[in-house]
């Protein structure tokens, strides 16, 4: 996370509400090593940042997410 | 052609369907005077500049007015501004407020919890659509949804669209600053009342939920967070006209766009359907690309602003052009290509700085959920006229009608 | 070899490019080498066993026990073919023979050499002190990893001796977890070195209004352990005990550089000098053009702030500075750039998010431009010789990427222009109330030092508190 880019449009936080967190109105917090399990959110908040702010790895992973459609399927 | 007539061009409705001809004409002089005072910023540095700029101000009441508006300003007696219409620190006040039953800090969840009640939304959508071969994706699709999703959102019976719809389309209209019918005096007048009668009805509304809270926002509002600050009563019932006007006339848009642009570029259509997981760089590009708030027509500069080479006068009025911004190739590679995989997107579309849209989480949302499924169940669904007849409003612009054909839908 | 001649083509086909410092610097140092087409070996050498993570979690989500110590690892931009020498001190350098020596008696060979061994904590000053079970520092990630378990003990009390970021931070996570904490700091208010006295003044209400038990203008004179080696108390120089369980030492920190002692690099405990293009310079003042500096440990002189060296402990720093480096190192000199940017930093702390731009010290006054001192939400900008030299926010970020600008373009101070929020009859400058110079506070995260180095001689000086 570059938090001098961060200007908490908190965008992050409604996308991965379990890997960004805001702390007060401002301040982010965040989970820096998330889980495989966590991989859909973390792309969203990292697609929808408005000033892209965060940088993503994951081990051997494609650059976008498998799954970001609905939940249910027809 | 001098920069003169150009912004006129550009709310002429001739150019509603292609702008960005104009825009890229009206991106040579990056802050153009128009020959009515208006300054208009089409570059994507400089309008990026002015989002963060606390010179520059959102509130109408800082506006020097033109000929012929001052009876208008003053007549806007009836409803104070709303937060997207004010500056700090009331502005910030009042949306720290909207936030709490929305967003994060104290509301975490609240959106990301609406994903399956959209997913249904939209399968019940489609499902309308099975036995057909043609549909109008605005009247069948994104206008119905959207609706559903700010009803369902803020409490609003769903069973008075009727009723709203028609002070909302109004409202709307207000924002169109073209010259066309019966001309912007007129509209904004009509726009006023229109407002009026919103916030009377859901004045109703809000007294009911107050009485009767259920786990809506206007409930939510209306109860306050404690004894913690809390919006006046007059506040409350603003704020529920601009998220429901908000939440209804701007998504229609991203999503009819959405599809438009879809169909236009099969390769997207074809891997936004084997790949949902495109669905999310795709909807960034499409806010870049087909921004459904064009411009910001309404900031005026409280100084003297030096930008782009140009001294803005203090008290001028300001349009930033979000939608040229979004096109400017000193910001984007190709500017003009529809990438949906494109990195590092930092678009315009939901503006900047501390008027950020309000509803970004939940427009993208809806749009990944729509355009994923439509996608996915429509079977070669191709347009039935390119372009599709447009709304006249150049600031919220999309596609009033767009018939889609198609060899009906899978389950 | 031909590389170290000139021949940056040379050296970017199939140089021996070398990293001390697996850190963010080095990370970001060695990803831009090979963006930048550099095809030959690169080696990176880190005295900590962990590959390259990042530092700002350890002091707000790993206290509070949200991330573990060792789940902060830096995401990799692209992958590097490096060899990685980690859990390996680097200890002495040969300038004229180009080779690093290492903590077991190797030694590596560069063409080009980049230095990112950045910093430190400043440990307590009395060493039998500082090796009482309970006393700490928050530096690592094997520090946070020690901090945390304590926390996660419940101690009575902590006590945090110094009140600059980090320090802060601390408090903050301790008041969070519901443990009490007092912190004490030599100056008049927290994070008085970095913001100012005025601004310090709005810190230490956010310390008291949550709950830390704040003592300013103290300084701690002991540590006292019981039998065990265990810490019992704390003496305060205003004769005060304090039982703590807990001590931890934010006093700043110390630039990692007495590896370089008599190597012939202008290095000291203030860092090591380099031109704006990140090369360094040795005892002499003169240039060198094969070893290049980044991060913490790099002092450079920037054209904004009169040129004045500067020492940044910024995490954006570490970035910019490390891919300028990093470009220098493969460029002929015509296409080198200057490390020219805008010093920025963050800071959460008691739910408040605290941003700056440019080099506050500096500035004499100060002028709140947007809201207010009283409800810890304002932008207030610093003021040096009419210009604007410097801005803060606290909860107000949006707007700084405006004050940036205004730095950029020496923007009058104080500002005369009407903007929203603004204060009836405009800002009014008022002192900053920076501490004299002259006396040490705790932990500035800016330190300015003097012009290019003009001493005739120059000796090392090895890091004393």
């Amino acid at each position: 996370m570059d938090l001098n880019r961060c200007e908490a449009y908190a965008q992050c936080a409604f996308q991965a509400p379990d890997v960004f967190a805001m702390h007060g109105e401002e301040a982010l917090m965040y989970e820096p090593c998330p889980g495989d399990e966590r991989r859909e959110q973390v792309m969203r908040a990292a697609a929808s940042c408005p000033v892209q702010a965060i940088l993503v790895e994951w081990p051997g992973g494609p650059a976008v997410p498998e799954e970001a459609g609905t939940g249910a399927r027809g | 052609m001098t920069s003169a007539t150009l912004l006129r061009r550009i709310t002429d409705y001739a150019a509603r369907a292609d702008p960005y001809p104009l825009y890229a004409e009206l991106r040579r002089t990056p802050v153009a005077r128009q020959e009515d005072g208006v300054y208009a910023v089409s570059t994507y540095w400089e309008i990026a500049g002015l989002l963060h700029d606390p010179r520059l101000s959102s509130d109408p009441r800082n506006r020097v007015p033109t000929a012929g508006e001052e009876d208008i300003l003053e007549e806007e007696q009836g409803l104070p501004p709303s937060f997207l219409r004010l500056d700090p620190p009331e502005h910030d006040r009042l949306r720290r407020l909207a936030t709490r039953p929305f967003g994060p800090p104290d509301s975490l969840r609240r959106v990301s919890d609406m994903r399956g009640d959209l997913a249904r939304m939209v399968s019940g959508l489609i499902d309308g659509l099975r036995d057909r071969e043609q549909a109008d994706i605005v009247e069948d699709f994104a206008y119905p949804f959207p609706v559903m999703v700010i009803c369902n959102l803020l409490g609003v019976p769903h069973e008075d669209e009727g009723r709203f719809h028609v002070w909302a389309e109004a409202i709307v209209a207000g924002l169109d600053p073209g010259e066309e019918g019966e001309g912007p005096a007129e509209r904004l007048r009509a726009a006023q009342r229109a407002r009026m009668e919103l916030g009377r009805y859901l004045a109703g509304l809000i007294e009911d939920r107050r009485r009767a809270p259920g786990g809506d926002m206007l409930s939510a509002l209306a109860a306050g967070h404690g004894d913690r600050e809390r919006m006046s009563p007059l506040e409350l019932v603003v704020t529920a006209v601009l998220l429901l006007i908000a939440g209804h006339e701007t998504t229609v848009n991203l999503i009819t766009n959405g599809m438009l642009t879809l169909l236009r570029h099969p390769d997207a259509l074809r891997r936004l359907r084997e790949e949902p997981g495109l669905a999310v760089p795709l909807v960034e590009e499409l806010l870049r690309y087909e921004p459904p708030v064009q411009l910001l027509p309404q900031r005026t500069a409280l100084a003297d602003i030096d930008v782009g080479g140009v001294t803005i006068p203090r008290g001028a009025p300001v349009w930033l052009v979000l939608a040229s911004g979004n096109r400017d190739p000193r910001r984007f590679p190709d500017p003009d290509r529809f990438d949906p995989g494109r990195t590092g997107n930092e678009h315009l579309g939901f503006g900047g700085g501390i008027h950020y849209c309000f509803g970004a989480p939940l427009a993208r949302l809806e749009a990944q959920v729509a355009l994923t499924e439509l996608a996915r169940r429509l079977v070669e669904p191709r347009l039935v006229e390119d372009p599709p007849p447009y709304r006249r409003n150049p600031v919220l612009r999309g596609p009033r009608h767009l018939p889609v054909a198609f060899d009906g839908c899978v389950p | 070899m031909p590389a170290a001649d000139g021949s940056a083509e040379e050296f970017r086909r199939r140089g021996h490019a070398v990293v001390v410092g697996a850190s963010l610097a080095g990370l970001r140092a060695a990803e831009t080498l090979r963006e930048e087409g550099f095809a030959g070996t690169l080696t990176m050498i880190g005295d900590e066993p962990h590959e390259p993570y990042d530092r700002p979690p350890l002091s707000k989500q790993v206290l509070l026990g949200r991330t573990g110590a060792g789940d902060t690892l830096l995401p990799r931009r692209r992958a590097l073919e490096a060899r990685w020498l980690l859990g390996t001190a680097a200890t002495g350098l040969d300038l004229a023979g180009r080779r690093v020596r290492l903590a077991g008696g190797e030694e590596v060979r560069y063409d080009r050499l980049l230095i990112a061994t950045g910093t430190r904590a400043r440990p307590w000053i009395k060493e039998t002190e500082a090796t009482l079970d309970g006393v700490l520092t928050l530096r690592t990630a094997g520090e946070a990893a020690r901090l945390a378990r304590r926390l996660d003990a419940r101690p009575r009390r902590v006590l945090v001796i110094g009140a600059g970021f980090t320090g802060s931070e601390i408090a903050s996570a301790c008041r969070e977890r519901g443990i009490d904490v007092t912190v004490a700091e030599r100056g008049p208010a927290p994070l008085v070195g970095a913001l100012g006295g005025v601004v310090g003044a709005v810190a230490a209400e956010l310390h008291r209004a949550h709950g830390v038990d704040l003592r300013c203008g103290i300084t701690v004179t002991a540590l006292e352990g019981d039998q065990a080696g265990r810490l019992r108390c704390a003496h305060l120089s205003d004769g005060t005990v304090l039982e703590a369980d807990v001590a931890v030492v934010a006093l700043g920190a110390v630039r990692n550089t007495e590896w370089l002692a008599g190597s012939g690099l202008a290095a000291g405990p203030r860092g090591i000098a380099c031109d704006a293009g990140c090369r360094a310079f040795d005892v002499h003042g003169i240039v060198t053009d094969d070893v290049f500096v980044a991060g913490d440990v790099a002092r450079s002189p920037h054209p904004l702030f009169g040129y004045q060296f500067l020492s940044l402990e910024h995490w954006g720093n570490a970035v910019a500075q490390a891919e300028v480096a990093a470009h220098n190192m493969v460029s002929p000199g015509p296409e080198r750039r200057p490390h020219l940017w805008l010093p920025a930093f963050w800071s959460a702390q008691f739910g408040v998010n605290i941003k700056s731009v440019g080099v506050p010290p500096m500035g004499r006054e100060l002028a709140v431009v947007q809201g207010s001192l009283t409800e810890r939400r304002f932008a207030a900008v610093y003021g040096h010789q009419g210009r604007v030299i410097a801005a803060v926010t606290f909860d107000h970020g949006r707007w700084l990427p405006f004050y940036g600008r205004l730095i950029e373009s020496a923007a009058p101070f104080p500002p005369d222009f009407a903007q929203v929020d603004r204060a009836p009859g405009g800002p009014r400058p008022i002192p900053a109330e920076f501490p004299d110079p002259a006396l040490p506070t705790h932990g500035p995260t800016v330190t300015l030092s003097g012009y290019a180095p003009s001493e005739r001689r120059v000796t090392f000086v090895p890091a004393r508190v």
